[in-house]
C-alpha cells in the first residue's frame, strides 16, 4: 500500500475542491448531537450505536493517518462467532455490547 | 466519452429509463446477480422463474440500448439461512448454468454470518468447481462486515481447488480491502450511497492499492441506489486529477480481464450489440 503522495492533488487543490462539502458534512453531525440533547425524552444516551459514534469522533481527531481503517474498526463486530441463527435481515451500523 | 462495464447492477429492479441513461453515459455491459427480493421466497420455483427472468427477459431489454447483459445465479446469502430451501436452489442452477450469459455463481456469500449461511456459502462454492464457474461473492454490511469478509476469505484459502484469481470479493471497504487482495482474489468497490462507499473513498482506495484486481460497480437495486454511480465516480476521478487511461483501466479493462476469464463473455461492438 502506498499512502505517501498517493493522492494526485496538492493540499491547496484539496482544500478548494472539497472544504465546502466537509465543511457541510461537519456541520451536520453537529446538527445531529444537539438534535439529539434537545430530544423530547433521553432514552438512549447508552444506545450501543451512539456510545460507537461517540468513540468514532473521538478517533477522527487523532493527527494519524489510517483514521477510516480505525474508526471502521470501532465500527465493526470484531467477534469471530458465527451467530447461531439469524437475528433480521439487516446490520445496525455498530456491534451491540453482547457481541464484542 | 469512455465506455465502461458495470459488474454489479440488479437491473431487474431497474426501469428502460436506466439502460437508457446507463447506454448515454458510455455503460456497454452489466453483469447481474441474483439477489433478494426484499422478502424471502417461499420455493424453489420461485427461483426457477427468477432465473428465467435474468437469463431471457432481461439480456433481450438491456441490448435495445446496446448493453450486453450477463449474470450469476445463487440463492442470495439473505436467504441462506434456511437449509432446506437452499438444497433445492442448488439443484436447479446446474440447468441453467450452460444459458449464454451465465458466466458464474453469485452473488453468494453472508448476511448476518450464521452457520447455516455459512454452509450455504460453501455448497455454492463447491457447485461453481464442480462447473467450472467463476464466483462473485458478497461480503455483508455495516458491523458485520470484517468478521464476515474474514469468515468468507478463510474459507476460500482453505480450499485449495479455488483459483483466487476466478473469485470476485465485493463490497470490500478500508478495513477489509487488504485481506481480499493479498489472498489474490478480485476486489470489488461498490458505490452505493449511505452502506458502501462513497466515489471519493473508493478513489482514495485505488489510489493507494492501485488499481490492479481492482473494480468499481453500481450494487444499482430496488434500495436508493444510483445506476449512474460509475460516470458519477469517473467524474470525481477527473476531478481527482486522474489521467483517461487510469479511469479506463478501472472502469473497463479491470472488469473486463475478470470476466473473460469466462469463455461467454465477449465484449461485441455496439452495432452487432444493438441487433443481439
Ligand atoms: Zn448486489
Amino acid at each position: 500500500m502506498q499512502i505517501e503522495g498517493s493522492c494526485p492533488r496538492t493540499q491547496r487543490e484539496l482544500i478548494e475542491l472539497e472544504f465546502i462539502e466537509h465543511r457541510t458534512k461537519i456541520l451536520d453531525i453537529a446538527a445531529f448531537l444537539d438534535r439529539f440533547d434537545r430530544s423530547i425524552e433521553h432514552n438512549a444516551n447508552d444506545d450501543f450505536r451512539i456510545k460507537a459514534f461517540r468513540e468514532a469522533l473521538a478517533a477522527l481527531n487523532s493527527a494519524e493517518f489510517g483514521r477510516v481503517e480505525r474508526i471502521q474498526m470501532l465500527l465493526s463486530d470484531l467477534s469471530s462467532e458465527l451467530r447461531a441463527e439469524r437475528d433480521g435481515q439487516s446490520a445496525y451500523g455498530a456491534a451491540k455490547e453482547s457481541e464484542q | 466519452m469512455i465506455n465502461y462495464i458495470d459488474l454489479h447492477a440488479h437491473m431487474v429492479s431497474r426501469t428502460t429509463d436506466d439502460y437508457h441513461a446507463m447506454a448515454l453515459t458510455g455503460c456497454v455491459a452489466v453483469t447481474e446477480p441474483a439477489f433478494w427480493a426484499g422478502y424471502d421466497r417461499v420455493s424453489a420455483s420461485a427461483f426457477a422463474d427468477y432465473f428465467k427472468h435474468l437469463t431471457e427477459f432481461e439480456p433481450q431489454r438491456a441490448a435495445k440500448y446496446g448493453i450486453q447483459h450477463y449474470t450469476w445465479l445463487c440463492l442470495n446469502p439473505k436467504e441462506g439461512e434456511d437449509r432446506e430451501l437452499a438444497r433445492e436452489v442448488l439443484a436447479i442452477i446446474p440447468q441453467f448454468l450452460d444459458r449464454p450469459n451465465v458466466l458464474g455463481i453469485g452473488e453468494i456469500g453472508l448476511n448476518r454470518v450464521t452457520r447455516n449461511e455459512l454452509a450455504t456459502f460453501i455448497d455454492h462454492v463447491e457447485l461453481a468447481l464442480e462447473h467450472n464457474q467463476l464466483i462473485h461473492i458478497h461480503t455483508p454490511h455495516l458491523e458485520d462486515k470484517y468478521k464476515g469478509t474474514k469468515a468468507i476469505v478463510e474459507t476460500l484459502a482453505s480450499n485449495s481447488r479455488i483459483d483466487p484469481s476466478r473469485v470476485m470479493v465485493d463490497h470490500v471497504e478500508e478495513h477489509t480491502i487488504r485481506m481480499v487482495l493479498e489472498h489474490g482474489f478480485w476486489a470489488g468497490l461498490t458505490l452505493y450511497p449511505m452502506t458502501k462507499v462513497s466515489p471519493g473513498r473508493a478513489i482514495d482506495m485505488l489510489e493507494m492499492y492501485g488499481t490492479e484486481r481492482l473494480c468499481v460497480a453500481s450494487a444499482c437495486d430496488w434500495g436508493p441506489s444510483q445506476p449512474l454511480a460509475i460516470p458519477n465516480c469517473m467524474f470525481e476521478m477527473r476531478r481527482r486529477g486522474h489521467s483517461q487511461q487510469w479511469i479506463h483501466e478501472v472502469v473497463y479493462t479491470n472488469p473486463s480481464r475478470f470476466l473473460s476469464q469466462s469463455p461467454k463473455f465477449k465484449l461485441a461492438p455496439l452495432e452487432q450489440a444493438l441487433v443481439q
